[in-house]
């Protein structure tokens, strides 16, 4: 499939838009018109074709702006990549993860070609062109993680076991949502991405570390995450709460329709070959009230979900402040009619 | 997700090169190449022994820059359930065999400052993976390599060529006793012990890193225990509606999964807790085997270990 990349921006101006082809794969995260928080791991096989499930790796529309920001966000804090000195094999296993899966899935846009260990790469959206010894760091012009992460939609931590627990050892953060915590290089990952408000419940940790540890080569697995964003930013890190923090208060009736989105996460969790190391990958999808009211049962059913959703958990995902105009908006879109078991719209 | 769908292999090499140890290299029927793996690794392959199919983990030794070849050891073990004997008997260069996908429960600490690795006979084949490693990325280590003969030593020959300056044999029959307490004194903060070879081994010398006030932390080990063979008995799985027998020769995982049950695990060797099941009920004596359950646990009569464990006799009922 011939992506048109369109060139839009994620701050400021925000130009940001989904074609109404980016509207009908959106992953809606809201299979029944109530939601009941869970922790809903699945294992990452390939769905449905058009959607996003289809392959291991997304690419999109959005995918050379959003390259383009995460640039932005690097020129500005280098360290939202980080990677300690021990993670750079799981690096290499990540740049061949990502390549692999993007070069087969979209052949179109990028080219791999091996030969034992000398690669090349070609990225046609992005204009790279690039040979490198698969391996040796010093071939590429940045760190493996750093060099493949600038070139795939999607946030990425590098999860090293050992002393039976699971550490962020390496990262590239730029588009994480503002629920979550400061990325902190070397902490426990159930610190840093509890399932929240569960996390603390007794047996939570513990059970899913036990299944992520025994997470293997080939079976990826994934789960999502939702919540709201009063603008298309991408990059909603608690270190610059200063810069969007505001926005929130700026969503009225008038502009709730364009301003206010529903910020779905696809997370995956993959094991890693030769280093043993867990990737885990945040993709975020965006998708506008209007974008969500297109689609009769969609509307229907966010009406649905915000208006019911438990005070606590509304707190916790910082909707508060506009929930209410949120589901104003959303219930002339809702007739009261029953919607279809699923995701997909009918 | 516990059981991955299995890779079938041809066996490409079969080598004596020890006393009663052969070593397998295989490649994949298709002519793909094989999965990369980290090393620690094992595979577990499946073997159609008359009787009922076993599954056996063994360590892949490498090579780790050739993806076509996986390698492993098999030391014939005479009071077994029969595994290792097929092995050596009934397989040759040409035969097909299902192995698992590649997976890691003995991991090199990526932050140790340096690694004392201690092998005892067979218990040198993850080690083999591990020093090859270690040697291409000069991370500092040293190998301590114990066995009762030198007829015994295997690859005793290739680890001197190739990293003979951190290696260090000790023939029993020839008087070297491995000193750990020697070994151990003056490492620097930050260093990880590994050992793997026979059980008393083991214990010996995780003993006697802990009376040396070595933390937790800083040992891990490998138990090759192979699963015991007992006498046969049933097992009635109350989830999916089946009974199933439990051959002599066969362990109660082996016997469910040919029933078509799915269990999870993961190690095969009662060591890593991902077989840990219920039991509802069980009439004859249970012979817990693992080194996963607490003494309480075991006691309790509440939870077995299904890939080592068995009952003397009778019907084991299992939430499974
Ligand atoms: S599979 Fe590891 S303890 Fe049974």
């Amino acid at each position: 499939m011939v992506l048109a990349f369109k060139r839009e921006t994620f701050r400021d101006d925000y130009t940001f838009r989904n074609s109404p082809e980016a509207v009908r794969r959106f992953p809606f995260p809201f299979d029944a018109d109530t939601y009941m928080y869970s922790v809903n791991i699945e294992p990452h096989v390939a769905g449905r074709k058009g959607s996003v499930f289809e392959h291991p790796i997304d690419i999109d529309e959005h995918y050379v702006s959003e390259m383009r920001d995460r640039a932005l966000v690097l020129k500005n804090d280098p360290l939202r990549c980080q990677t300690l000195p021990h993670m750079d094999l799981a690096g290499w296993d990540l740049v061949e993860l990502l390549m692999v899966s993007m070069s087969e899935a979209y052949p179109e846009h990028f080219l791999l070609e091996r030969n034992g260990n000398d690669w090349h790469w070609v990225n046609r959206p992005l204009g790279i062109d690039d040979r490198f010894t698969f391996g040796v760091t010093s071939t590429l012009p940045y760190g493996p993680m750093e060099y493949i992460t600038r070139q795939c939609q999607g946030d990425f931590c590098l999860l090293d076991q050992r002393d039976g627990n699971l550490w962020v050892d390496a990262g590239m953060v730029t588009t994480q949502a503002d629920w979550s915590m400061d990325f902190d290089l070397g902490m426990n990952f159930f610190e840093w991405h509890a399932p929240v408000p569960l996390a603390h419940e007794k047996g939570v940790f513990e059970r899913a570390l036990k299944f992520l540890m025994q997470l293997r080569q080939g079976h990826p697995v994934r789960r999502f995450n939702w919540t709201m964003s009063s603008t298309p930013r991408l990059d909603t890190s608690p270190e610059n709460y200063h810069k969007w923090g505001y926005e929130r208060a700026l969503i009225t009736p008038e502009n709730v329709s364009e301003r206010l989105h529903l910020r779905v996460e696809l997370q995956a969790l993959w094991r890693l070959p030769r280093s043993n190391a867990v990737v885990f990958s945040i993709r975020c999808y965006l998708a506008s009230m209007n974008d969500i009211v297109s689609v009769p049962k969609w509307g229907r059913r966010l009406h649905r979900v915000l208006r019911d959703v438990h005070p606590a958990l509304a707190e916790y995902k910082g909707l508060t402040r506009y929930r209410q105009t949120a589901v104003d908006f959303l219930s002339k879109y809702d007739d009261g009619q029953e919607t279809s078991p699923g995701i997909w719209p009918d | 997700m516990s059981r991955s769908a299995p890779i079938a292999v041809v066996v490409t090499a079969v080598e004596h090169v020890a006393q009663d140890i052969k070593r397998f290299s295989m490649q994949r029927a298709d002519g793909q190449s094989l999965p990369h793996f980290s090393p620690g690794s094992h595979v577990t392959v499946e073997m159609p022994v008359p009787g009922g199919h076993k599954r056996n983990p063994y360590s892949l030794m490498g090579p780790l820059d050739d993806p076509h070849t996986y390698q492993i050891s098999v030391l014939r073990v005479l009071q077994s359930r029969g595994g290792s004997q097929f092995m050596h008997d009934a397989v040759n260069v040409g035969d097909q065999l299902q192995i698992s996908e590649p997976f890691n429960l003995f991991q090199p600490e990526s932050i140790a400052r340096r690694h004392i690795l201690i092998a005892g006979g067979i218990g040198i084949t993850p080690f083999m993976a591990m020093t090859q490693r270690f040697a291409a990325a000069t991370i500092r280590f040293e190998l301590h390599y114990a066995v009762r003969s030198r007829s015994r030593a295997a690859y005793a020959d290739v680890l001197s060529a190739q990293i003979g300056s951190h290696v260090h044999f000790y023939c029993d029959d020839e008087g070297d006793v491995l000193d750990v307490r020697k070994i151990l004194s003056g490492q620097p903060l930050g260093t990880h012990l590994y050992v793997c070879g026979p059980e008393g081994m083991i214990d010996a010398v995780l003993n006697a890193a802990r009376e040396e006030g070595w933390p937790e932390e800083y040992l891990h080990c490998e138990r090759f225990t192979a699963a015991p063979s007992g006498e046969p008995f049933d097992v009635r799985l109350v989830r999916s509606n089946l009974t199933v027998h439990v051959p002599a020769n066969q362990t109660v995982l082996e016997a469910v999964e040919q029933a078509g049950v799915d269990a999870p695990c993961l190690c095969r060797g009662g060591a890593c807790g991902q077989c840990e099941t219920a039991i509802i009920s069980h009439d004859g004596a249970l012979i817990h085997n693992d080194h996963y359950l607490s003494d309480d646990d075991k006691a309790s009569g509440e939870k077995i270990m299904i890939c080592v464990s068995r009952l003397a006799a009778g019907t084991l009922t299992l939430d499974l």
